[in-house]
């Protein structure tokens, strides 16, 4: 069972993310299960999201605290005590940035893509979680990109539609494909 | 049978029965407003109705299980709760395409106080709903506690007079303001005393689409201190002294008054009446109080422009309702 | 076919395939979804039913009350202070035999204020006479819901289907929804016995004296109690229909030899069979899931606990100065069997605090390592974290 955990701030489309991934995996077949934790979520407050992916139903309806990845949202939540705990050994990050890296934080490796920048050229708004989703979904091979396109087509329409799937292959064209593949082999997927 | 001429109102009742939607042998108290109130409203709106009744004496006194005296079908909930009962069955006809009528009937307690915040949503989401307040100004079926309703300086046993107090402190709460800010397609005040306009109000609501209000003064006679066979003598004088105003209401709008032509003063209706007891003392707060309620009076009438007006019989002593501005005639 | 839902939507679309007539909705975290959900479909024209966006929760149940005895099918879906603030007009409603379903979308009560997942809310009217369901997943929601339309028109009897707020209400995962061939042949259109006609006018909720008003408790309790029956046929009715069980009135999990028992409500479940099965080292346990609690299958659950040594009864609120709610009810239930189980009586994940892997191994070495019955605990309670008067 691969578990993920999603941080950003009320506002950013957190939960959707997680939504978002979670309907790509059920699009292509496996089990799949989201949910937000639940904190205050009021604009700009630290709120975090949890997704699994298993090839058989899924049971546990706890919260995810040792997550094979994270995916951050904003790159100041990088400092929020929390955010980092439980990361598995070979665990990595992907973090929204202005400036695209590659990166160690201890043993794990964190890339930063520039998610939200891209989002304001795609959507016009400063929401990174399709990029972010994009980009991860290349890196790790999870399941074709079209399966996020076909799961974006479930909750939006028309340009905004259109936006976001010219978004999600920018997106993807900014990593490495498959560069985590083998983790997320290794965690469970 | 005896045989009556034509012309006898015997005869001309046989010939013409009237809907009785509420039977006799109910258990009101002797000369009691509210019951006879109830079978005014129900005989003019005919059997083509379905009632939700809030808790209180109505209730109580009509439906003593296994017996009813209802021959419409009717429905008690709770106290707070009847404008939203009443919408509920509405919405309900509105999906069966069926065209009964629902009356919401409550006490004071129902419409003014706990019922409140239910009448003021079924209001603002527009229900066909007929909403009947039965005013007795008190809690009584719990033994005449005070409301939102209850005159100034009214005794209640939880507004008593005594040394440090005139009897209930706070104005009776102005619900014809609240309901004209709802801008409802119709609102009247009636009166027992006024039968014919009584139900000419109740017909003019049945046939409204969408909200209706009606606040029917109904004294109480054990509550109030009065003989039951005073009752209708009671309540006339609450409407001759512009203490009780009759009127009509379109979309917050006044359109219609029952006219006075000669205000009584305050004093002739509250002396009647054991509540108002302490008001004819020697006390000067009574001489305070008195003078009090006699310019809440003045002020109704000039609020509702109560006086009648010219030499048009009907526009200067109360019968019936008279059009008073507005653009539609009621 | 599976599709990805949030269970909350999944409700919304359930509800709509029973064909209400008339939806009443006031808003209240976690419950909001469900009602967005309908509204959504009304407005799309893919339901239709009168939305009557009421003032209050106490107005909502009072006009799914008030249409349910003006012969519509009604629902209304509401949570922790809602379910409170309606608690007057549930009762009635039970009282007045009307049948109607709604959703509680578990969640604490205040104060102080917490909008996270118990049971609390629920248990607070469990002497509403209202039969309560409580769901140990969303699909389970899903199948209950439908069923729950049949059961209270069946027995005259309102249905609480308890769905625990956020933990379902707000996961997203794999759902199958029946189609709408499927729900409306299981459930025949809505009729009410001692409806409002003004052709067969009949007053409903009269004043009942003391020399009457026993007997109609009585009815009302035994009517709750045959209701059992209805609630067993009525998910094997389904199943035969869809495929999926809800296990009926109780449903016995994980090792049926193991001379430990874990009773449970609701969806805690999945995640101790999960920490069971992660750690073979830990004594086994029998799991018996409760899915009827209103009516309370006594003789179900004495036969799901022959042979324990052991139960657990692991619930979601507690009663103040007393302890558990479903403990105690879970003892006298009990009581007279030959060899009664000690029963070990803990609360967790009040206020929605998560419930974690290792709960499991919390619970089994807690009652293993102790010699009779504990007084009753919130197992997961951080007494470090209060000044010690208060421990």
């Amino acid at each position: 069972m691969l578990e993920i955990r999603i941080h950003g701030r009320g506002g950013q489309g957190n939960v959707v993310a997680a939504y978002l991934l979670a309907a790509a995996a059920i699009d292509g077949g496996r089990y799949a299960q989201a949910f937000p934790s639940f904190g205050a979520e009021r604009r700009g407050a630290p709120v975090a999201a949890f997704v699994r992916i298993d090839a058989q139903p899924i049971r546990r309806r706890c919260q995810v605290r040792e997550p094979a990845f994270l995916i951050v949202q904003d790159p100041a939540l990088m400092a929020v005590p929390g955010t980092l705990s439980g990361l598995q050994p070979q665990g990595t990050i992907l973090v929204d940035g202005a400036v695209a890296s590659t990166n160690d934080s201890g043993d794990n490796e964190v890339i930063t893509m520039p998610a939200t920048q891209l989002a304001m050229e795609h959507i016009g708004r400063p929401v990174p979680n399709t990029a972010l989703l994009a980009a991860f979904i290349t890196l790790t091979q999870l399941m074709p990109l079209s399966a996020l396109l076909d799961a974006l087509a479930e909750r939006f329409k028309g340009p905004v539609l259109e936006n976001n799937q010219r978004l999600v292959e920018a997106a993807a064209a900014t990593v490495e494909a498959g560069r985590w593949q083998e983790v997320a082999h290794g965690a469970g997927a | 049978m005896n045989e009556q001429p034509l012309h006898s109102l015997e005869a001309l009742r046989a010939r013409q029965p009237r809907f009785r939607g509420l039977e006799s042998g109910h258990r009101a108290c002797q000369g009691c407003g509210e019951a006879l109130a109830a079978r005014l409203t129900t005989e003019a709106a005919g059997p083509d109705v379905m009632i939700a009744n809030a808790t209180g004496c109505l209730e109580v006194f009509t439906t003593p299980w296994p017996q009813s005296a209802w021959r419409l079908p009717w429905i008690h909930s709770v106290f707070g709760n009847v404008a939203a009962l009443a919408a509920g069955m509405e919405a309900a006809q509105k999906q069966q395409g069926r065209s009964t009528k629902v009356l919401a009937f409550a006490g004071d307690g129902g419409t003014f106080d706990i019922g409140f915040q239910a009448l003021s949503g079924m209001m603002e989401r527009g229900h066909d709903v007929l909403f009947v307040c039965y005013d007795n100004e008190a809690y009584m079926n719990t033994g005449v506690q005070r409301s939102g309703s209850t005159p100034h300086a009214a005794m209640t046993t939880t507004s008593p007079p005594g040394k440090a107090r005139m009897g209930k402190r706070h104005m009776k709460k102005d619900i014809l303001s609240i309901i004209a800010a709802h801008h409802i397609p119709y609102a009247a005040t009636a009166s027992v005393a006024y039968p014919s306009d009584l139900r000419k109000k109740v017909r003019r609501a049945m046939a409204t689409e969408g909200p209706s209000f009606l606040q029917i003064h109904s004294p109480c006679p054990l509550g109030w201190g009065h003989d039951g066979a005073r009752t209708i003598e009671v309540a006339r004088l609450a409407v001759q002294t512009g203490l009780f105003p009759v009127i009509e209401m379109e979309r917050g709008e006044l359109i219609g008054t029952l006219p006075i032509r000669t205000a009584k003063p305050v004093s002739e209706y509250l002396k009647l009446q054991n509540r108002f007891r302490h008001l004819f003392g020697a006390d000067h707060r009574a001489r305070d109080e008195l003078e009090h309620l006699q310019a809440l009076a003045n002020r109704n009438i000039d609020r509702y422009d109560l006086r009648g007006v010219g030499p048009e019989k009907y526009d200067t002593e109360g019968a019936d309702t008279v059009h008073r501005g507005g653009d539609r005639w009621a | 076919m599976a599709l990805a839902l949030e269970g909350s939507l999944a409700l919304a679309r359930t509800i709509a395939l029973c064909r209400p007539q008339v939806v009443a909705a006031y808003p209240i975290t976690p419950q909001t979804h469900i009602v967005e959900g309908i509204a959504k479909l009304v407005a799309d024209g893919q339901l239709n039913c009168e939305m009557v966006s009421v003032e209050s929760e106490h107005s909502a149940a009072s006009v799914a009350l008030g249409a349910a005895v003006a012969g519509s099918r009604a629902y209304t879906a509401s949570a922790s202070q809602g379910i409170l603030l309606m608690a007057e007009v549930l009762f009635d409603i039970a009282g007045l035999r009307v049948p109607l379903v709604m959703t509680c979308a578990n969640r604490a009560l205040s104060g102080p204020l917490n909008i996270w997942n118990d049971q609390q809310d629920s248990m607070a009217v469990r002497d509403a006479g209202w039969i309560q369901l409580y769901c140990a997943t969303n699909q389970e929601a899903i199948d209950t819901t439908v069923q729950a339309f049949r059961i209270a028109e069946r027995c005259e009897l309102p249905v609480m289907v308890c769905v625990d707020g956020f933990t379902l209400t707000h996961t997203l995962e794999p759902l199958e929804l029946p189609s709408a061939d499927e729900v409306d042949g299981f459930l025949p259109a809505y009729v009410f016995r001692h409806g409002l006609n003004p052709s067969d006018p009949r007053s409903l909720g009269t004043l009942v004296a003391p020399e009457h008003f026993s007997e109609v408790r009585h009815a009302h309790h035994q009517a709750l109690l045959r209701s059992m029956t209805e609630i067993e046929q009525a998910d094997a009715d389904w199943a035969a229909v869809v495929g999926r069980h809800c296990g009926g009135l109780l449903e016995v999990r994980g090792d049926p030899d193991a001379r430990l028992g874990i009773l449970t409500l609701g969806s805690v479940l999945g995640t101790l069979e999960d920490a069971m099965d992660m750690n073979p080292d830990l004594p086994r346990a029998r799991f018996i899931k409760l899915r009827s609690f209103r009516p309370f299958p006594t003789e179900a659950l004495r036969e799901a606990c022959a042979g324990l040594d052991v139960l657990i009864v692991l619930e979601r609120a507690i009663s103040p100065g007393g302890g558990g709610i479903v403990g105690p009810e879970v003892q006298m239930a009990l009581a007279n069997l030959e060899n009664p189980p000690r029963v070990h009586n803990f609360a967790a994940g009040l206020g929605g605090r998560d419930l974690s892997l290792d709960l499991y191994e919390r619970l089994v070495t807690t009652v293993t390592q102790a010699a009779s019955s504990q007084p009753f605990s919130i197992i997961d309670v951080d007494t470090t974290l209060l000044p010690e008067a208060d421990r």
